[in-house]
């Protein structure tokens, strides 16, 4: 490559090391990890390469001004792997403190459960035998000793949220955790001191223990998805041909451009960022920012947006911020509205919270009342008091609704879902109304072929072998059948018209009719557009348009068979939405629509009382994803589309949607189930806590039993998930 | 009872000798690629390197 690849901005100094991270293409086996470990080391002035296989990043350090950033980018090129620089997010490298943090917590909570548990069963089998009371204050005290420190140094995650909810005048699962807790370890204090026979400083360690298991492994899931969803986005970002100050073309990353820059870009490139055209006319395909699907002709002067391709002439344009009328001002305009009016979803668990917590706290306060009258001794219905907000601490409930949401994470990680919102999983089982985008969504975000039946092979291959040497986006279309994935020597491409090679001496060209001398071919529909390829007296003319998903007519049955109601719409003309849905067999179909009449149509809806799931990808949906319900994005879709879904899915197919809204309910009902379980454990053990029946042992064995029922039912989504995908 | 004289700090011992080890392993970064960990026991470059 004759220009300069500048990744400055990606690259850490710290005195004369510098630092850079990478997102590594097709990282896949161990000979990989020592293979561009040891291929980097042998560039000259690299100090230290390591590969994280996990989350398939590679960190470079080097002695600066011996070699630079791109030299790194070649090097791992030329052994045979991609490699895309990123900036790891803020927010990535705080949760990895947490994730720490967290472990630590669980280290020491696991530590002292098993400790003072040891010192439990002794004075629990001690109880029913002869210990002495000496041994057995002794005991207590030890288990004290290891209880608190620990406690307040693992409860610290609980602590912390119960605080901050009670100032801000909420209530959520963690206040009855914390109270729980606390009031375990102080009663325990006070009937050690008064040499009772009952302490319960093993209930709350090992609540904490359980409850800190759940809290990691949901944290660990975030942090997984969160990764891949970081590496995608790196191997996504582009690069751009800037215009340097002596007016050279350097290549630099999208990530280092700012307003004012100069650029170039050329045929079959997409438009880098948001700016006006100085000079140069081109036709652009700007199906990914309108889901229009025939090019737009632009000159100087004209506005272009991210994410548009480039078809036919070089372009120079500069690059702007959003200025008033365009339509990435009307998109943002549209945005700031749907996300604040997006009213604020009151998650599962926090609805189980506001009713629970309240009930809890007065069945105990009856009990103290209710013991007082039936004639008990002050200390006595304390006990009993406080016996029932052990007994009822939320242990399975805390639980119950994280466990599923972990292993349905997982399962739809699996079959290539990336959840964005922790929440996603309940909107997405809540959704009775579909909303499709039709290009890009419904459709393959790049065009294909129409009609390759209908030549012969050894034809197409020479044309799609030819179309290899063309940047330009029909050619590249076509370039896809090739199966011999090498271009023939000496093709010229004659910018804006073809390429032409010598096959077997004799002259082949591919390009616009007019290239190859067929003026004369006939006029196809309005979106379809053509090739023309002559060699050796043959002509073939390739149809060539946007594509459904493979699989999408089923996906779309099903889900309207499942009880969804789907619509299509589309910025594209109504011409063009009307075959897609036909093909699809769906009736509310609407064509030609603005941002704002997307988000039009799904206000309607909200006030039927619809809940909507809105599938789209293209800039003019990123006020309708937003505004919607829930929302799910293709990983093609414009980047301001893919920061406002709760969802992305990877791939070709459409059947991840699919996917996503089947698991997505069946966690939905396994929650519930879930909740169920944790009240019926109450309603048993509540009963025998109000009598003053329960001891530690009670305690300790309903607690982890109702804990480990509830986790087990949980990983049932996972049998169920792989009958599933095919 | 007095065997507790010295089993008693024993367990603690060896509990805290536990939580200790993990919790050097953890700041060492042990945990930071578990997947890439299984894979480079395989690599066998250091018993080649040792070979004649």
């Amino acid at each position: 490559m004759a220009e300069t690849l500048d990744l400055s901005v990606f690259v850490k100094r710290s005195g004369d090391l510098a630092h850079m991270e990478l997102a590594v293409e097709g990282v896949g086996c161990a000979g990989c990890i020592r293979k561009i470990e040891t291929g980097l080391k042998q560039l000259p002035g690299v100090v230290d390469a390591r590969l994280n296989f996990t989350n398939r990043r590679l960190a470079v350090d080097w002695r600066a001004g011996e070699i630079d950033a791109s030299a790194v980018v070649d090097a791992l090129e030329r052994i045979g792997y991609h490699a895309h620089p990123f900036e790891p997010q803020r927010a990535e490298s705080e949760e990895a403190t947490t994730a720490r943090s967290l472990l630590k917590a669980l280290a020491v909570a696991g530590f002292a459960a098993m400790n003072i548990m040891l010192l439990s069963v002794s004075v629990w089998s001690g109880n029913v035998s002869d210990m002495a009371q000496e041994t057995r204050d002794f005991f207590h005290w030890l288990s004290a000793l290891i209880a608190l420190p620990a406690a307040a140094y693992a409860g610290q995650p609980f602590f912390r949220s119960a605080w901050r909810a009670i100032r801000t005048r909420a209530l959520n699962m963690d206040v009855p955790i914390s109270l729980g807790v606390l009031l375990a370890l102080g009663m325990s204090l006070y009937e050690t001191a008064t040499h009772a026979t009952h302490a319960y400083f093993d209930s709350a360690v090992m609540l904490l223990f359980f409850l800190l298991c759940g809290r990691y492994l949901e944290h660990a899931m975030r942090r997984k998805t969160r990764a891949v969803a970081g590496n995608l986005a790196a191997l996504k970002a582009e690069v751009a041909h800037r215009f340097d100050a002596g007016g050279e073309i350097v290549m630099v990353s999208v990530a280092a451009l700012k307003p004012g820059d100069r650029l170039l870009v050329r045929p079959g490139e997409r438009v880098p960022a948001d700016g006006t055209v100085i000079s140069g006319s081109s036709d652009i395909d700007e199906s990914l920012v309108t889901g229009e699907t025939l090019p737009r002709k632009v000159v100087a002067g004209a506005p272009v947006y991210t994410g548009s391709l480039n078809h036919s002439g070089a372009l120079t344009m500069r690059v702007t911020t959003a200025g008033a009328g365009t339509l990435i001002d009307e998109v943002e305009h549209l945005l700031d509205k749907a996300s604040s009016a997006r009213s604020r979803y009151l998650r599962l668990s926090d609805r189980a919270a506001r009713l629970y917590a309240p009930l809890v706290h007065t069945t105990a306060a009856l009990t103290f009342l209710g013991w007082l009258v039936a004639g008990g001794s002050i200390h006595d219905s304390i006990i009993t008091a406080i016996a029932v907000l052990i007994i009822t601490c939320p242990c399975a409930l805390a639980l119950a609704i994280p466990t599923v949401q972990v292993v349905a994470a997982g399962a739809l990680f699996r079959s290539g879902v990336i959840l964005n919102a922790g929440d996603a999983i309940e909107r997405l089982a809540e959704a009775d109304t579909l909303i499709f985008d039709k290009t890009g969504t419904l459709t393959l975000p790049e065009p294909r072929v129409e009609n390759v039946a209908a030549f012969a092979p050894e034809l197409l291959e020479h044309a799609a072998r030819l179309a290899l040497s063309s940047r330009h986006p029909l050619a590249q279309a076509l370039a896809r059948e090739a199966r011999t994935r090498t271009p023939f020597p000496g093709a010229v491409e004659e910018p804006g018209q073809g390429v032409r090679a010598l096959i077997d001496g004799s002259e082949a060209r591919l390009g616009s009719a007019m290239f190859c001398g067929a003026a004369d071919a006939p006029e196809l529909e309005a979106d379809v557009s053509s090739i023309v390829f002559t060699y050796g007296g043959k002509r073939a003319m390739f149809a060539i348009r946007q594509r459904l998903r493979s699989g999408a007519i089923a996906v779309v049955q099903v889900l309207a068979a499942s009880g969804l109601d789907v619509h299509i719409l589309s910025g594209d003309r109504a011409a063009a939405v009307e075959p897609v849905a036909t093909a699809l067999a769906v009736t509310h179909w609407q064509g030609g629509l603005k941002p704002a009449d997307k988000i039009a149509v799904i206000e309607t809806l909200k006030h039927k009382g619809r809940r909507v799931l809105m599938v789209g990808d293209g800039l003019n949906d990123a006020p309708a994803l937003a505004a919607a319900h829930v929302s799910m994005s293709p990983i093609s879709a414009a980047h301001i589309a893919l920061t406002h879904a709760d969802a992305v899915f990877l791939g070709e197919r459409l059947m991840p949607v699919r996917q996503a809204v089947a698991t997505a309910r069946r966690a939905r009902s396994l929650m519930q189930q879930n909740l169920w379980l944790a009240v019926i454990y109450n309603a048993i053990a509540v009963p025998i806590a109000i009598a003053g029946y329960v001891t530690p042992l009670i305690a300790a064995a309903a607690m982890s039993g109702s804990s480990i029922l509830v986790t087990l039912n949980a990983l049932r989504i996972r049998a169920r998930s792989r009958v599933d995908v095919p | 009872m007095s065997v507790l004289v010295y089993l008693v700090p024993m367990a603690l011992l060896l509990g805290l000798t536990g939580l200790a080890a993990f919790l050097w392993s953890l700041s060492s970064g042990q945990y930071d690629d578990v997947e890439g960990a299984a894979l480079r026991i395989l690599d066998n470059d250091d018993v080649e390197a040792q070979a004649p």
